[in-house]
């Protein structure tokens, strides 16, 4: 048995550590005996909101999980569909969101490679990632550090890689400026065969630690740093950061899917959040047996480690592996031709106990699967926030609009201009998006298209998956429930217009303290709306995270549910793009546009409104719509497809001019106002253009489909021509939509200013 | 034809080599950095990557990789070596060829289409007609090539200059084409005998027109003219 504490000392220091004093209790009630500093920092650990789940675990039971695609859904490391032909795509989107608004580059760079770990322990090569990112406004200096580090973090690590960055979505608002959200998602490729599980098994098999040594560095950051809000002391938790080495971790890619490759391991797991402890124990409660770990084996980077210190750790690029002692050997000899340390650091016992040693001597000994299962489960109290009846009853009709070509044309340029619509080529150029050669649709339009494809080492195919992330927060804000199901809708709106067919999604749920009864409701509500639309469309959710305490000085962020949506493609080679294509091709719009100005960007960038109720989704319409316009890009008929969403009809337009570097002439033939047929943020929208021979063809897709739709008018010349609403030149938008971020970032110029000038 | 691609830790582009050498009906292999052994392959290729994290200067620990003084003894008696992005880094910081690769001078990596154009030049690994502009995607955070005024003007006058960024239309911006403050807008040089070839751009990215152009197939194409015309 381990040295207890003092009855003083053990519940003053489950407090300091994060333990509540009935979590405290139900320790003490576990073990049958007052606990030992190790133990106390493993279950504050494995018990705090980050690993545990405790508030939200009963909300995430109404996702749907299964479906014809699902190979792994949620509990693992990450989730698995099956894409066709033997082949199956793993991926997951996490967040961190903390250790970022803290260190922006580093707290990016180890989130991408934490999400990294998470694909290739299942057994799958990573292919691809997104990321989506929220910050305040850019005319803070600190948030340009935090987006301008964050970004490069992310490019760091991912070039380093060789993991192309394929798409994502940034937001500025003033809600995320005392806390910044980096969601990184990513995705991996493997045969079905292969799928790898995290499950220790086989009593006296042995525990092999491959990759980096371990520090102090990022002690408690699950604890400390991702369960807790931040105040004006959040500078002093730095040390609780992370640092990267994107090189030690190729190594371990390569390392690992070599070790597979040979079928030379039993289980793998990666060392993320609470280090060891939470690798180990979760291996070891998944198997139902034991472990038996003596910390002084493993390898350290810092001396005079406390065995609790090891144990927490949360030093990046590690790896833990169930071995049997037969093909121990030729399991560290591929570690060392990577010239990566691998170290047995104990075994696989039977006794269903986590037991730790130091020198021999036992320093914590808990059941497993208490550590992993016996996490306590809330029901936090919920109450409907007061915010919301005044936000939602507000109409934007009361407001003064621009009513003439001029006035609704400066407004299109402005919007053109505000940095949550204009081009993110700023961003996606530092990224490496195009390393392993299956990118076939490149980052900027609505949904990146990758070939699935072993590039240089197996078969090629000519499938492809369409992924995008999505999430308006804003929206999440003014109606958490149908601002969760507009996410959704999004994505697969997205994925629709490259011709892909929704088969999962993996989500991060950004909150803020689930323990404020407003707060709570919030989330409830997103995830209601998410699960009901999920099961309405049979999309099944196959692995995410929650992020909780997303708070600063007290004031929460924008609810941001945000959807990371895979979809299947048959055949890469048709697909389309957002891009406007020859002189003479026909604009047609599926959809309808209605007078909702709620939550848009035109109230936002114009008016300085975040207000008012997001516009409606039909979830039926939506998924006809969905189901026209693939069937319009899958036929070949469709030359471009460009979803509607921030900024309306008119950005749409003016996005798929300045792509194409054509211009259009169209007439919108509705009876609302100028502001609202232009800039209204209606959903299940989509813009196509096909050759004027293919109508026909398009008009058949429509009927059998049902959906409503418009013919606009043609693609054609040097401007852009909303009939008796815009006229303006395409070198104009060009200029203020390719330019402004840049600009921003350098603090040349605040919006105002740069659409001025 | 049999192309052997290194492999050094932290390379990331030899999958994307030997797929572009396959699409184009050619052998191709990996040669892992502790090789010494390069019997078998007639024209070696070192690909894009962070060798070794580039943690110091890019390529600067590469360079003493065991299989690095193969490669030199591989060209030294004439075999062709190209060297891509962080291939053409190591192959300069192993004085295989001239200038050096410092930091862009936007200090941001940067992952972009440019154009190029192909300049007369000795290099074996490009017969492409002089003056032809090609499209071929950049990737990286030290490409801007530098070279003091006597290594430049011996490279002008040997025809060491295979690449230069430019224009669209072939035309060099004053002021400079290069996106990464490339000297003379240089993209990619060759020794004096024209074997040994580094460039920045990767054009085994655009050579499967699934994913991209076909700009990058003569890189491939070219050298297994010269090596026929060799043999013949």
């Amino acid at each position: 048995m381990p040295e207890s504490l003092s009855a003083e000392l053990a519940p003053k220091l489950a407090v300091e550590l994060g333990l509540n004093p009935s979590e405290y209790e139900h320790v003490v009630e576990i073990l049958g005996r007052i606990p030992s500093i190790t133990e106390l920092y493993v279950y504050s650990l494995m018990w705090s909101e980050h690993c545990s789940y405790k508030h939200s675990r009963k909300a995430l039971r109404m996702f749907p999980t299964t479906g014809e695609h699902v190979l792994q859904g949620p509990g693992e490391n990450a989730g698995v569909i099956s894409v066709g032909d033997g082949w199956a795509v793993a991926f997951k989107m996490e967040s961190h969101n903390h250790p970022s608004a803290i260190e922006p580059y580093q707290g990016a760079a180890t989130g991408v490679g934490g999400i990294i770990r998470d694909i290739f322990t299942m057994g799958a090569r990573p292919i691809a990632s997104l990321n989506s990112l929220r910050f305040g406004t850019l005319d803070k200096p600190r948030q340009r550090y935090l987006f301008e580090g964050a970004v490069a973090g992310i490019g760091g690590y991912g070039n380093c890689l060789g993991v192309p960055t394929v798409g994502g979505e940034v937001y500025f608002e003033e809600a995320y400026e005392g806390n910044c959200l980096i969601n990184a998602m990513s995705i991996g490729l493997m045969r079905e065969e292969r799928l790898m599980r995290a499950v220790a098994a086989g009593v006296g098999n042995k525990i092999l630690l491959i990759g980096s040594t371990t520090g102090r560095d990022g002690i408690g950051g699950a604890s400390v740093l991702a369960s807790q809000e931040f105040d004006e002391k959040a500078e002093d938790k730095r040390p609780s950061v992370q640092v990267g080495d994107p090189f030690e971790e190729k190594l371990l890619i390569e390392a690992c899917l070599e070790l597979l490759d040979q079928e030379l391991l039993v289980a793998l797991g990666d060392l993320g959040a609470a280090g060891l402890t939470s690798s180990a124990s979760e291996m070891a409660s998944r198997g139902g047996v034991g472990l038996d770990i003596e910390v002084t084996k493993v390898p350290q980077r810092e001396e005079n480690m406390k065995a609790f210190e090891i144990m927490v750790s949360e030093s990046q690029e590690r790896m833990l592996a169930v071995v049997t002692p037969e093909k121990l050997e030729a399991a560290q000899a591929i570690c060392e031709k990577w010239g990566l340390l691998s170290t047995v650091i104990g075994e696989v016992t039977d006794t269903g106990n986590f037991v730790v040693r130091e020198n021999g001597v036992i320093v914590a000994d808990m059941p497993a699967d208490s550590l992993a299962d016996d996490a306590p489960i809330y029901d936090p109290a919920m109450t409907r926030p007061a915010y919301l009846d005044e936000v939602q009853a507000f109409d934007p009709a009361t407001l003064i609009h621009p009513e003439s070509v001029a006035e609704l044309t400066e407004t299109l340029l402005r919007l053109l201009s505000s940095p949550n619509i204009c081009s993110r080529r700023w961003i996606w150029e530092q990224y490496d998006h195009q390393v392993m050669v299956n990118t076939v649709v490149l980052p900027g339009g609505d949904a990146a298209v990758l070939r699935i494809g072993d590039t240089g080492r197996g078969e090629m195919t000519t499938r492809g998956i369409a992924v995008s992330s999505d999430c308006n927060g804003r929206y999440c804000y003014l109606d958490p429930y149908r601002g969760a199901q507009i996410a959704l809708a999004e994505a697969a709106r997205n994925v629709a217009c490259v011709g892909g067919e929704p088969a999962a999604i993996t989500d991060c749920l950004n909150f803020g303290n689930p323990e404020k009864p407003e707060v709570f409701w919030t989330f409830h509500e997103a995830i209601r709306g998410l699960s009901d639309a999920c099961t309405e469309w049979g999309i099944p959710v196959i692995s995410g995270n929650v992020s909780f305490y997303n708070e600063s000085f007290g004031n929460p962020i924008y609810p941001t549910p945000t959807v990371g949506l895979v979809g299947l493609i048959d055949d890469v080679s048709v697909t389309a793009t957002v891009a406007f294509k020859d002189a003479g091709d026909v604009i047609v719009l599926v959809g309808e546009t209605f007078d909702e100005l709620g939550g848009s960007e035109y109230l936002k960038s114009v008016h300085g409104l975040v207000t008012g109720a997001p516009p409606a989704l039909d979830l039926e319409l939506e998924a006809a719509v969905q189901s026209a316009v693939r069937a319009a890009v899958r036929a070949g008929i469709a030359k471009s497809a460009h979803d509607c969403s921030e900024g309306g009809m008119a950005v749409t337009l003016a996005e798929s001019a300045i792509a194409g570097g054509i211009g259009c002439s169209v007439y919108l033939d509705d009876d609302l106002a100028g502001v609202s047929s232009l800039f209204s943020e209606s959903q299940s929208r989509v813009v196509l253009t096909v050759a004027e021979g293919d109508m026909d063809g398009l008009l058949e897709i429509f009927d059998a489909n049902e959906v409503p739709f418009a013919v606009l008018g043609q693609v054609g010349g040097e401007r852009l021509h909303i009939g008796e609403k815009i006229d303006v030149d395409l070198n104009t938008m060009k200029l203020i939509f390719e330019h402004t971020l840049e600009k921003l970032v350098g603090g040349e110029m605040q919006t105002e200013e740069l659409f001025e000038g | 034809m049999r192309f052997g691609v290194v492999i050094f830790p932290g390379s990331n582009c030899e999958q994307d080599v030997v797929h572009a050498a396959h699409h184009l009906g050619f052998e191709a292999e990996y040669v892992f950095h502790r090789e010494t052994d390069l019997a078998g392959f007639d024209a070696l290729v070192l690909p894009g990557g962070f060798s070794y994290g580039d943690y110091i200067r890019c390529g600067a620990v590469a360079r003493f990789s065991p299989v690095m003084s193969e490669v030199i003894r591989f060209a030294e008696a004439g075999g062709p070596v190209m060297g891509i992005c962080n291939g053409f880094q190591i192959l300069a910081e192993a004085h295989m060829l001239p200038g050096a690769l410092l930091r862009n001078d936007t200090l941001k990596f940067i992952c972009r289409d440019t154009t190029l154009r192909v300049e007369k030049s000795t290099c074996q690994w490009l017969d492409t007609a002089p003056g032809t502009v090609l499209h071929i995607p950049i990737n990286h955070n030290e490409g801007n090539f530098i070279c003091d005024h006597v290594t430049l003007s011996r490279m002008e006058d040997n025809d060491q200059i295979v690449l230069r960024y430019c224009e669209p239309d072939g035309s060099r911006a004053e002021g400079g084409s290069a996106p990464n403050g490339a000297l003379e807008d240089i993209a990619g040089v060759c020794n004096e005998r024209g074997n040994v070839f580094g460039l920045m751009p990767h054009p085994e990215r655009v050579v499967d027109p699934a994913t991209g152009g076909t700009d990058g197939q003569a890189f491939f194409t070219s050298i297994v003219g010269t090596l026929a015309k060799v043999a013949g």
